[in-house]
This record gives structure tokens, C-alpha cells and sequence, in this order.
């Protein structure tokens, strides 16, 4: 398998800070990576170095074969990079369905195919197309996010925390999704504290500690490894 | 109650009228706050801008090419402003944009000085607006009973532009959250020139008609409806679209009925009193920005 993305002597100064110190990394075509890693590793800014919001120190990004560090976020997005942010972040004050069609904001072409799509991908979504936002549950938000992601087409998913702040069954389900949407062929890239569901999900991990990538495996065997269970998994 | 209204319909039809014209400022003011954050200073000398273009353009070319002419270079000068004066700042401290823009204020007053040598200039009668009709008995130029028509159709189109359109959606998205606008694939900047580009848009029409209500522009002469339409902005919860347009037409019609009572002395500082009074009562005045809560 072919890489999608290699990240390459990633540095990046963060808030006075080096937050990312020359960190390396491939994410496989149509798989599940996963970087763990515990809060201030430097997992969202490896994320928003990807897609342009902060733009790197030193190091590369390179996408199917193309160099796009700190190129313009939107060049990258209408490129197939797409990233769910920490937190969502829906609008709240738009409907369900205006923020689908933000998501696709790049896009000039017919989007009713897709906007299908994502309601067949979370039906709950169709049910509250005209809602707001805002009035969603922390689930329904975090769909909703996942779903405007994808309108942009994207062959790259980049997620961050998906499952912060959600319930143990919600989290579940979200994790589903993700399989299934990887399954309809769009490679994932996933950062995650809750270090159990993403390894059991990813085909690859890595560890991320403090600016720097410590551990790599396949996501099997991180979860059955001695030092990984007791720093991530807490048993 | 007949008796009042009467003998106070010269007023009261003013009022309208400037409130109207105060709308069209008011809207500039408060759809750049909603997108920057950013209190405009310089929006009311924009507008006094859009006067004086009209007085030099008129001088030597027709009506039909001059209107325009103001239309197109009053949005060049608000683009001009933004690109000049805040883009640079866009990462700055919210206090460090505002001075800029206080900055720019002056900086349009004194250009202003410096072309008119500092003396009033005739605004040009604009034919078919400057025109006396009667309405129901009142006399009065034809721009009162204009304004507020085109004011309500200007922001109904406005709305349904910001409502329904991809760019409207995006101006919805950036005003909301910068980061994740520019995630979705939205140039920050374009949206940022496209508000500019209403607001003055608005602007320049609101001065067409305004001064065609006065008789000469000076180079404050932007000052006091800018700080009125500010207020109104305030009242109506700034950031808001249809607050700055119901907070502009109350300060319009109070005004000129306390100038029919006979208080002229008072009428700005009702602008003023208002203000103080939102401040305290409700400062997120009456359309103030609302958070969506769960249900």
C-alpha cells in the first residue's frame, strides 16, 4: 500500500513553545492511523500543521506525493485533507443542513448526493435536518461534525478527540461510523486520549510524548503492550 | 392623539426619513462588528467620503455617470481601508484595530480638510429626489417618502442574500468562528472585503440620500449621523441586522419629534441618553447576540 501522507522532521512552535519536535510519520492509503498520546503531546498541532492553521517551523507534509506544508488551509482542503476539529465546533446557529453545505464550501458541483449520504451514514442527522446546531446532544454534534467533514469529499479524515466528552455508548457508535466510513474508502487519521477505542480501531498507531513520537505497532500490539497499558490504558 | 400626529406629520415623516438614512450607516457598523469584532470608526467619515465624491463628480459630469461613480469609489475606499488599515492587524489585539481605525477617521476628516480648503460645499440637487410632493398635506422633498422604501428594501435583500446564498453562509460562518471557517475552505479575507464592500455600498447610497436633505458637506459633516447610526447599532444589539435597522428608524423619529415639541436643543442628546440607558439596562441591546441553548 501506497502512503497518502508522509509527515516528515515535523517541528513546530506552538505558543512560544516547540510543541512538535521533529516528528515523522506515514499514514497508509485506506487505513485507520491513530496517534495517541496524553493533553499537551502535541497530537492537535501535528493536526493543524497538516491542514495549514498553524504553519510548521521546520519539516514536511506531503500528500499524495505533493509537498503542502503551510500551504493556504483551503488549498488543502479542496486537495482532500479534511480535519474534524477538538470540540466539534459546529455552527450553532445554522441548521443541521446548512452545516453540511459549509462542509462542502469548496465544492461547486450538485451536492444532494452526498448530503444522502451522510444522512444514510447517521439517519438521526435527516430526522433534524431544519434543528440548529446548537440544540443538538454532544453526540448529534459530533455526527454532525463527522458528516460536514465528509461533504468536502475528502480522501483524508483527519479526527481530533472525537469521543471527548461523549458517552461510553456514544463513543461507541462514533467508532463504527469511523470503521465504516474507512470501509467506504476514506483513509483516517485519528488523535485520541482515549487510547483503548482508538487502538482497537487503528491498523497502526503511534505514541506521541511531549513533542515526540516514543512507540510504534500495529494497534494489536500497543493494546497488549506492558508499558502502554499502564501510561494509556490505566490497568 | 390625530390632533398630535397632525400637526407633528412634518416631523414624524422626517423622522422616518433619517432613520432610514441612519439605517443604511448602522448596517456597515454593525456587520463589521459581527465578522471583526471591530467597532468602525472611521464608517461615518466613509459616508461624509461618499458626500464630498458626489460634490466633485457632479462638477463635471452628468447625474447618470456621477451616482454610480460615488457608489463604486466609496466601496474602493472601504476595501482600500480594511486591506490598508486592519488586515495588516488581523492577529493584533482587538484595542490595537480600533485605534487604527480612529486613526483612518481622522485621517479621511483631514483629507477631506485639505480637498475643500475647509469650507462647506453645496451638495447638488439630484433632480427627481429633490422634488417637493405633498403627502397628506405635508410638504416635503420626495427623498423622505423614498428612503424609507429603499431602506426597507435594501435589507430585505441584504437579508436574503446572508440567508440564502453561499456567501451569506460563509459571512454567517466566519462571524461565528474564524478557525473552522477557514477548515470548511473559506478565505477569511474575501468574506472580510465582501462586508466592507456592503457596508459601504449602503453607506454611499444612505449619503446620496441624507445630504440631499442638507445643503452642504463639511469635513465632520460624518460625525454625527455616524455616531448616531453607532448608537442605533448598540440599541439594536450590535452585530445584528434588524436591530441597527428598527434601532435607526427609533432614533430617526424620536429625534424629530422632540424637534416638533419644540426641544431642539435636546434631540442629540436623546441619541446619547440612549445610549447610556442601553449600556446599563441591556448591553447587548435588543437583538443582542443570543447563545443556542440545548434542549
Amino acid at each position: 500500500m501506497s502512503n497518502i501522507l508522509e509527515i516528515k522532521d515535523l517541528k513546530v512552535n506552538y505558543g512560544g513553545i516547540e510543541a512538535v519536535k521533529g516528528v515523522s510519520f506515514d499514514v497508509e492509503e485506506g487505513e485507520i492511523i491513530t496517534l495517541i498520546g496524553s493533553n499537551g503531546a502535541g497530537k492537535s498541532t501535528i493536526l493543524n500543521t497538516i491542514v495549514g492553521l498553524v504553519k510548521a517551523a521546520s519539516g514536511n507534509v506531503i500528500f499524495q506525493g505533493q509537498d503542502i506544508t503551510n500551504k493556504d488551509t483551503n488549498y488543502i482542503v479542496s486537495n482532500g485533507i479534511t480535519l474534524v476539529p477538538e470540540g466539534r465546533k459546529i455552527f450553532p446557529d445554522m441548521s443541521v443542513l446548512e452545516n453540511l453545505k459549509i462542509g462542502a464550501y469548496m465544492r461547486n458541483d450538485d451536492l444532494s448526493k452526498d448530503i444522502e449520504w451522510v444522512y444514510s451514514l447517521f439517519p438521526r442527522l435527516k430526522e433534524r435536518s431544519w434543528q440548529l446546531g446548537g440544540t443538538l446532544s454532544g453526540g448529534e454534534q459530533q455526527m454532525l461534525a463527522v458528516g460536514r467533514a465528509l461533504m468536502s469529499r475528502p480522501k483524508l479524515m483527519m479526527m481530533d478527540e472525537p469521543s471527548l466528552g461523549l458517552a461510553p455508548i456514544i463513543v461507541r457508535d462514533i467508532f463504527s461510523i469511523i470503521k465504516e466510513i474507512n470501509n467506504q474508502g476514506v483513509t483516517i487519521l485519528l488523535v485520541e486520549q482515549n487510547a483503548n477505542m482508538a487502538l482497537k480501531t487503528a491498523s497502526k498507531a503511534y505514541v506521541l510524548e511531549t513533542g515526540n513520537i516514543t512507540m510504534t505497532g500495529s494497534g494489536e500490539e500497543l493494546l497488549h503492550n506492558e508499558a502502554i497499558r499502564e501510561a494509556y490504558l490505566g490497568t | 392623539m390625530s390632533d398630535f400626529i397632525q400637526a407633528n406629520l412634518p416631523y414624524i415623516l422626517a423622522g422616518i426619513s433619517v432613520g432610514g438614512q441612519y439605517a443604511l450607516i448602522a448596517i456597515g457598523y454593525t456587520m463589521v462588528y459581527g465578522i471583526l469584532r471591530l467597532i468602525n470608526f472611521a464608517h461615518g467619515d466613509v459616508f461624509m467620503a461618499a458626500g464630498l465624491i458626489m460634490i466633485f463628480a457632479t462638477a463635471s459630469l452628468p447625474m447618470y455617470i456621477s451616482i454610480p461613480l460615488v457608489i463604486i469609489a466609496t466601496v474602493l475606499l472601504g476595501v482600500v481601508i480594511e486591506r490598508v488599515a486592519y488586515k495588516p492587524l488581523r492577529s493584533a489585539p482587538r484595542m490595537s484595530v480600533m485605534i487604527s481605525a480612529i486613526g483612518v477617521s481622522y485621517l479621511i476628516q483631514n483629507c477631506a480638510l485639505y480637498f475643500t480648503g475647509g469650507l462647506p460645499r453645496t451638495y447638488p440637487a439630484i433632480p427627481w429626489l429633490s422634488d417637493s410632493i405633498t403627502i397628506l398635506g405635508a410638504t416635503t422633498k420626495r427623498v423622505t417618502a423614498i428612503t424609507p422604501i429603499l431602506t426597507i428594501i435594501l435589507v430585505l435583500a441584504l437579508v436574503l442574500f446572508i440567508k440564502k446564498t453561499k456567501v451569506g453562509l460563509a459571512m454567517r460562518a466566519v462571524s461565528r468562528d474564524f478557525q473552522t471557517s477557514r477548515l470548511m475552505g473559506v478565505k477569511i479575507d474575501t468574506v472580510i472585503s465582501m462586508t466592507f464592500i456592503i457596508g459601504c455600498l449602503l453607506a454611499a447610497i444612505g449619503s446620496l440620500l441624507y445630504f440631499t436633505n442638507y445643503q452642504s458637506v463639511t469635513p465632520t459633516a460624518g460625525a454625527m449621523p455616524g455616531l448616531k447610526a453607532f448608537v442605533a447599532a448598540v440599541f439594536g444589539g450590535i452585530g445584528s441586522i434588524p436591530g441597527a435597522v428598527i434601532g435607526a428608524f427609533l432614533i430617526g423619529i424620536v429625534e424629530n419629534i422632540i424637534k416638533g415639541i419644540g426641544w431642539t436643543t435636546f434631540s442629540d442628546a436623546f441619541t446619547f441618553v440612549l445610549l447610556i440607558v442601553i449600556l446599563m439596562v441591556k448591553p447587548t441591546g435588543i437583538f443582542g447576540e443570543k447563545n443556542t441553548d440545548k434542549v
